[in-house]
């Protein structure tokens, strides 16, 4: 049984007082900017949470029996979910109500010809982006990823109290149906939350973009944990084989990101229409959002792919915390630049409110995930595959 | 003092890999396992150095990298420059994105293909080459441990019969 560390709660209690006192100062100053930096930093927080059903889902689902040892973190991580999911469905409400203006197709008049304020091109757009169908989308991906969270969360503690094979096929169908839920609603709630933020400019690629985005952080998040585990004494039968298997996991991921990436930016570099060119010149020819567009791409592409690609090194605790820090601290940049030159256009820079923000959230994060932890017992038991787990080579 | 060369049949790979480690606990060596297909495990109870097939790879892509580079440049930036969609043609770092893609494949055919051959060349698998295996069974059904004694090779027998061999040739070398 996990208890949780004094040191790490009152770590996590320091983070969260930070992001409040963020919180307030961003609000108090100036709530344009608070609003986007809340939208960015819960956003890369609900990624990661809602990756944690995806991995439970994914080893399902794939038979895969390399992770049931360490299964309790991906299911903890999750747990955190009914948090964020609070705090972003509380963003869109203020959307659709005008308490912020985070998404410019919500304008009062953007879709009446009579209005001055009239648009075209985001009219046409008016049977997907308009508030009703806007809030609805939001709520069911919320309550469908918060819905398969909790039974397989509890399959598995059932699992661990009964066992039997019954118990973990029901897991495996379950998680087939979230897989295609998620399939959609990953891709949809990228646009609705994230790409309309630009509402004249679309990219096909742009559900996988995001996709790959809180795989990466996701798994580099599940190592994290579990080496923390590991350190604390927990997660004995987590051998370096498992570890090894999640650092090839990042590595993959942060490649497929760069993969998305490029394949979004060369495109539209190499046909240069305006229309589509217009996303990138908001983020390349502002001075504020230059160096972070290239750096954040560069570290999180360079830094995977020089420090984990030797087998030793994906071996080794100390370089793999490294990386996952770089490759967190590189996905966050990038979230920022999602949305900020979408929100604030030149005028956005990092500064106290988001940074503040950021460890706000990782310390909510971070104390949600330590209280699921504590709630099981961090050995599983009867699962078809443990013994597999124990014995693995890689 | 006569070097014998003995070969141990099995039929399992589960009854062979239990002898090599019986086998290596004697402090016998082994000079070489012959199997239809890849145990896995056997690596580590033989006691193989690991493989440096991955450095090689490494060299190759970074060769691939390079000539890639160098191609491109040649072609696009030097030799022909060519008003491609209005992109810049007169340095490649302008030009960078439209190649990233000739770079990549550049680097993944030379460290696949070097791999390989650098591969079957380590293994002897060249047109003409010689096989290895000492007895075509191996290809088939039957797994081989070879071990070269110097002196006595009772005792070595008897291990190997004692741990599962279902049938032991011996070669005078």
């Amino acid at each position: 049984m996990f208890t949780i560390d004094k040191k790490a709660k009152n770590f996590s209690m320091a983070l969260m007082a930070i992001g409040l006192i963020a919180l307030t100062y961003g609000f108090w100053t100036d709530a344009h900017r608070a609003w986007p930096s809340l939208l960015f930093n819960n956003y890369f927080f609900i990624g990661i949470a809602v990756f944690g059903v995806f991995f439970v889902a994914l080893q399902y689902v794939a038979e895969a029996g390399w992770s049931i040892v360490l299964k309790r973190v991906p299911e903890a991580i999750m747990g955190a979910l009914p948090v964020f999911s609070a705090i972003m469905l509380l963003i869109m409400v203020a959307a659709i109500m005008h308490f912020n203006h985070i998404y410019h197709w919500l304008h009062e008049g953007i879709m009446d010809p009579a209005s001055e304020h009239y648009d075209r091109i985001i009219a046409g757009k008016e049977a997907y982006l308009n508030a009703t169908f806007f809030i609805i989308r939001t709520i069911v991906y919320l309550l469908g990823w918060n819905y398969f969270a909790k039974k397989l969360r509890a399959l598995s503690v059932l699992e661990d109290k009964q066992g039997g094979a019954t118990i973990h096929f029901k897991g495996v169908r379950v998680s087939a149906w979230f897989m295609v839920f998620f399939a959609v609603t990953s891709a949809m709630a990228s646009w609705d939350w994230i790409m309309s933020i630009d509402p004249h400019w679309f990219s096909t690629i742009f559900g996988w973009y995001v996709f790959a985005e809180w795989s990466a952080i996701g798994f580099t998040t599940v190592l994290l944990f579990t080496l923390y585990l590991k350190r604390q004494g927990y997660l004995q039968d987590v051998n370096e084989n498992h570890i090894h298997d999640l650092g090839k996991w990042i590595f993959a991921f942060s490649l497929v990101w760069t993969y998305m990436w490029f394949s979004q930016f060369m495109l539209i570099w190499y046909a240069n229409i305006p229309e589509e060119v217009t996303y990138f010149t908001a983020r390349l020819e502002v001075e504020n959002y230059k160096f972070l567009f290239w750096f954040s791409m560069i570290i999180n592409f360079i830094a995977p792919i020089i420090l984990l690609m030797s087998r030793d090194a994906k071996r080794n605790n100390g370089r793999l915390i490294f990386v996952g820090c770089i490759i967190l601290l590189g996905h966050w940049l990038n979230s920022y630049l999602l949305v900020t030159p979408g929100t604030l256009g030149t005028h956005g820079h990092i500064g106290f409110t988001e940074i503040g923000m950021g460890l706000g959230f990782a310390g909510l994060f971070i104390y949600l995930v330590l209280n699921t932890l504590n709630k099981q017992p961090l050995e599983t038991k009867n699962h078809p595959f443990l013994d597999e787990s124990k014995n693995l080579h890689t | 003092m006569s070097k014998n060369t003995l070969y141990g049949i099995f039929d399992c790979e589960q009854v062979l890999l239990a002898s090599v480690k019986e086998i290596r606990a004697n402090n016998i060596e082994i000079k070489e396992v012959y199997s239809p297909f890849p145990i896995h495990g056997l690596d580590k109870v033989l006691g193989l150095k690991e493989t440096r097939m991955a450095i090689t790879a490494f060299i190759y892509g970074c060769i691939g990298l390079s000539l890639g580079a160098l191609m491109i440049y040649n072609i696009m930036i030097v030799d022909w420059p060519q008003n491609i969609g209005g992109k810049p043609n007169w340095t490649f770092y302008h030009n960078m994105p439209a190649f990233v893609p000739i770079l990549f494949e550049c680097t993944v055919l030379f460290a696949a293909h070097l791999m390989s051959i650098t591969y079957l060349i380590r293994c002897g698998l060249f047109p003409g080459g010689e096989s290895d295996s000492p007895d075509p069974r191996t290809t088939d059904d039957k797994f081989l441990m070879e071990i070269v004694v110097e002196g006595d090779v009772t005792a070595v027998k008897e291990i190997l019969t004692k741990t599962g061999a279902t049938e032991i040739n011996e070669k005078d070398v």
